[in-house]
């Protein structure tokens, strides 16, 4: 609207506050609609989507391990039969880590990592939208073949032979394994915004030495993204290709090698623990931070022991493998690696503990779902010491120790703390407060239901009960603690009932919230709840790493940013100071049409090689679409 | 010590507090007793660190906080306190990765010569080689490994299709079968008895019923049932056993099954020549009687779903001779 006017664009330095308000809800707005929605870019819009989508999931798969329990609560049951337990346990797993534990890290980050460090979008927020549609086409994909009895039934790790052409007949595998695909590529391209985003959009003045420790956990998360993904697509383009084209990566009989697939699924899949955990890890620094009033002691050291887990990350993959027959001295290596890992995890527990000594706990409902973490997860830590050792990991390898020790670490290190910033964030994403009562009664019967449900599995794995089993003969001595577990679980399940409760009724009934209901330290408390669609009417200068508590009235801001297009603050890696202004990309449509093109080919494929020829046409034509340039002079900047 | 091999006998026992059959904890061989220990060193030690740091997470929550509020959080104490801390945990983990290292080295010690056995993994059942130079005397069985006590065991471990984990927990701890790799695995037994395990690696739809059983016995029954199991075909049957022979031979069943001494040499499912003296069949399914023979027969997919093999159409005098010629063959 201001082409043409004698100063070319407009800066928000010369415009009043209502005005400059205005002209950025025009610029970086989007109208209703189902068109509108389908092409909205916005970081926040899509994170939000991304938690809700996730969260579905994460009911789905709770929904399957009730099945589970119930067919596990007696001997010889037969509520379910194998061939179905089998696709459940399998759809639990799969369905979890990857459509429930990443991606929901991921959309947290996605909706606040902008809102930290000061931005106004995400980077390659096109990239961002289309990420969600492959996400979301990945889980329909799922829970499609598993609603039709095509369900993946091979177990989330799919070892072959048993999933190679010859054992895992039919499709079942192959959905697993283009499921994998599917999340390769969301996950992956999150990352690559996540990384530019947080090394080059900082709030001028925001050095290394000053990012929240929530955004250092998802820069090293994302990096881990990056160099983990890469070996499970490898393992899985090349397992479908076995079991497409029959190109014998995995077949024994034709020279190839079924401990190769086991070495690549694991060279992801042990960064894959880290790529959940590490992000939850920001949360609780966070979370603490925020309760105490003060920031988390060492900082240094925090940020050191995120990196150290990161590349400490891998070298651990050969403890999954310790009873496939490898050589002794190179798995007592391997224990010495994964014991290791206690050192960098070790140092954060005690960092929060010094932070929790000198501070002064308020016990909301996010900080009492951290002292749940730490209560559970560091028996988690205990157990993983114990796997680590070669000689005892031979006794429970496979078995419902390994079960009970993975929850500790993924639900009590990782679920736990998400709860806690879901009550934490929850008034910024909705301005709404969740209810401390209910939050209370979810805490205590979520912590309560997960320790009575998973203690006793320790127990059972060392009197033998295999994991992965439908069922039990009546002489083995497993009944009692198996019908108690399932007894547990309804305990378990309530507590989550009520947290969706508490969610749904919130989001419309909830307290006003205002901009900073916790009196907390980091921007994205310095921008009002609901954040407006541009973050912040002008991008605030930091001076520490706590900037909302140093400059608690008023924040110092920069300008000199056009209003008139989308336009970021460019800062240099390390000490963030401004380098450009840079335009950031409108909403388009293209991305979802992209992301239906690369769907409709990742499928197709499953049935015939040829997929991949014709289906370049639809997903050559919307990439056209996509980058087609406008003729604005933005988009030649 | 007693007290505390108790307590923690207890602790890791839980309710159901009975000795199984299969269990890492009632151990019963070598490997699994050096194993046992090394878990309860691991047990307790991590039990203290995780009591500590419970301990002083309450200390620091309900202490008075009112005489530091102003106290510099990054001072001398704190910092003394985190590095000592992290320098006990690497103590810690030092000392159990050595322990666990020594507890390899002793496990993988052989007392002296070893009896060698090939196990091979089955979908759903194992099948057992006792190898001999002297092909005469070598033999297959099913799910029942006889060992002589107090003598090194050397199991080979292979699959020709998909991966399984042999794992008697009382004797020693698991070992994969990978097809296209031969493993090995040691065990021994201090004491005579039968020790049960299951196939550890799923392995598809039966994985829940693939049991094993170990039967260690002394030198003089293993040598007796080592013969036993040399001779081929049971010498002793009557009208009712003879005339399941015929109908064996006659029907798929030899299409599948060996009984040494017979036409029927087929190698896709458990050798028979002595089913009738295994103390289970199905791989651990059902206790060995002339009944329950008789309905495995009958109907093997709804005792055991998806397993390899077909029902075939017998009457029900058929049925009844083929159960007694099972039964027969000890």
């Amino acid at each position: 609207m201001t082409v043409g006017s004698p100063e070319r664009d407009t800066r928000d330095s010369r415009l009043t506050d209502s005005e400059l308000q205005r002209q950025l809800a025009v610029t970086w707005g989007s109208a209703g609609g189902l068109w509108n929605a389908l092409s909205n870019v916005d970081h926040k819009v899509i994170g939000r989507r991304y938690i809700v989508t996730a969260f579905v999931f994460l009911a789905l798969g709770g929904v399957l391990s009730l099945a589970m329990r119930l067919q596990l609560s007696q001997p010889e049951a037969r509520f379910i039969g194998p061939d179905r337990y089998n696709q459940i346990f399998t759809m639990h797993g799969t369905n979890m880590m990857f459509l429930f534990a990443v991606p929901v890290m991921e959309a947290m980050a996605v909706y606040l990592v902008p809102l930290m460090v000061g931005t106004r979008n995400i980077a390659f927020p096109r990239l961002n939208a289309f990420s969600y549609w492959m996400f979301l086409a990945g889980g329909i994909l799922l829970w499609v073949a598993f609603a039709i009895d095509t369900g993946p039934d091979v177990g989330w790790f799919a070892y072959v032979p048993l999933a190679g052409p010859q054992y895992g007949t039919g499709k079942r595998a192959d959905i697993w394994a283009q499921m994998i695909t599917f999340t390769e590529i969301s996950a992956l391209a999150v990352s690559l915004e996540l990384v530019v985003t947080i090394l080059k959009q900082r709030a001028p003045g925001m050095a290394l030495n000053r990012i929240p420790l929530f955004v250092w956990s998802i820069l090293v998360t994302s990096f881990l993204v990056i160099l983990a993904m890469p070996a499970i697509m490898i393992a899985s383009t090349s397992l479908i290709l076995d079991r497409l084209v029959g190109t014998h990566f995995f077949n024994p009989a034709e020279g190839g090698d079924v401990l190769l697939w086991q070495h690549l699924f694991w060279f992801f899949g042990h960064p894959e623990v880290y790529i959940i955990f590490l992000p939850a890890v920001g949360m609780v620094s966070t979370i603490i931070a925020t309760f105490t009033q003060r920031p988390v002691f060492g900082y240094l050291a925090m940020v050191m022991a995120l990196i150290t887990t990161g590349v400490l990350a891998f070298g651990l993959w050969v403890h999954h493998m310790f009873v496939a027959g490898l050589p002794r001295l190179g798995a007592s290596f391997f224990t010495a690696s994964s014991m290791a890992i206690a050192l960098p995890a070790g140092l954060q527990i005690f960092c929060w503990l010094a932070t929790i000594w000198w501070g002064r706990p308020i016990f909301r409902t996010p900080f009492l779902f951290v002292l749940g973490f730490i209560f559970t997860f560091v028996i988690g830590g205990m157990t993983g010491v114990m796997v680590a050792s070669v000689p005892f990991d031979t006794q429970v390898h496979d078995t419902y120790f390994v079960v009970a020790h993975f929850h500790y670490v993924l639900v009590g290190g990782a679920l736990f703390p998400l709860l806690g910033a879901i009550y934490y964030w929850f008034p910024k994403f909705t301005g709404r407060m969740m209810s401390e009562r209910l939050g209370k009664w979810v805490f205590g019967l979520i912590v309560l239901g997960f320790n009575l449900t998973f203690f006793p599995m320790h127990i059972l794995g060392l009197q033998g009960m295999p994991r992965r089993i439908y069922t039990y003969q009546p002489e083995m001595p497993w009944g009692g603690l198996n019908m108690f577990i399932s007894l547990s679980a309804l305990i378990l399940t309530t507590g989550f009932l009520l947290f969706f409760i508490d969610v749904i009724r919130s989001a419309r009934h909830g307290k006003s919230a205002g901009a900073n209901p916790w009196r907390a330290s980091t921007l994205e408390w310095a921008t009002p709840s609901p954040p407006p669609c541009y973050n912040f009417q002008r991008i605030p200068v930091v001076g520490d790493s706590t900037p909302v508590w140093t400059d608690c009235e008023v924040l110092t801001v920069a300008s000199g940013l056009r209003v008139d297009r989308r336009e970021l603050l460019i800062t240099g890696v390390v000490d963030a100071s401004p380098e450009a202004r840079e335009s950031s990309p409108d909403h388009s449509v293209w991305p979802f049409w992209t992301a239906i093109a690369a769907a409709l080919v990742l499928i197709w494929s499953i049935f015939t090689p040829w997929a991949v020829v014709w289906g370049a046409v639809p997903v050559a034509t919307a990439l056209t679409g996509w980058f087609w340039p406008k003729g604005k002079p933005e988009d030649e900047s | 010590m007693k007290v505390v091999k108790l307590l923690l006998y207890l602790v890791l026992s839980g309710v159901a507090g009975c000795s199984g059959l299969q269990s890492a904890l009632d151990v019963h061989g070598m490997p699994a007793t050096h194993l046992k220990h090394l878990m309860t060193a691991f047990f307790w030690i991590c039990a203290i660190v995780w009591l500590l740091v419970i301990v002083t997470l309450i200390y620091a929550l309900v202490r008075s906080h009112t005489a530091d509020a102003s106290t510099q959080l990054d001072g001398p104490r704190t910092r003394i306190a985190v590095s000592g801390a992290v320098a006990a945990t690497a103590v810690i983990i030092t000392g159990l990765t050595i322990a666990s290292f020594y507890t390899t080295r002793s496990i993988d010690t052989r007392m002296g010569d070893a009896i060698t056995i090939a196990v091979k993994g089955e979908q759903w059942w194992w099948r057992v080689r006792y190898p001999n130079p002297d092909w005469v005397l070598e033999f297959e069985t099913a799910n029942e490994i006889h060992i002589p006590v107090g003598r090194d065991v050397r199991l080979q471990l292979e699959s020709a299709n998909v991966i399984h984990s042999f794992w008697v927990p009382s004797l020693a701890g698991k070992q994969d079968l990978v097809p296209g790799r031969s493993n090995t695995l040691l065990i021994r037994a201090e004491r005579p008895g039968v020790y049960r395990g299951q196939c550890a690696e799923f392995c598809g739809l039966q994985h829940s019923h693939m049991g094993i059983l170990v039967v260690a016995e002394d030198e003089a029954s293993f040598s007796r049932w080592l013969a036993s199991q040399r001779v081929v075909r049971s010498r002793t049957m009557d009208d009712e056993a003879a005339a399941g022979e015929r109908v064996f031979l006659a029907k798929p069943c030899a299409a599948c099954h060996t009984v040494r001494g017979t036409f029927a040499t087929g190698i896709s499912g458990p050798d028979l020549t002595h089913v009738g003296s295994r103390r289970t069949i199905g791989a651990g399914l059902l206790e060995t009687t002339r009944g329950s023979l008789a309905a495995w027969i009958a109907d093997p997919q709804t005792l055991k779903p998806g397993n390899n093999m077909p029902m075939v159409p017998l009457t029900s005098d058929e049925l009844r001779q083929v159960s007694r010629y099972m039964d027969v063959l000890r």
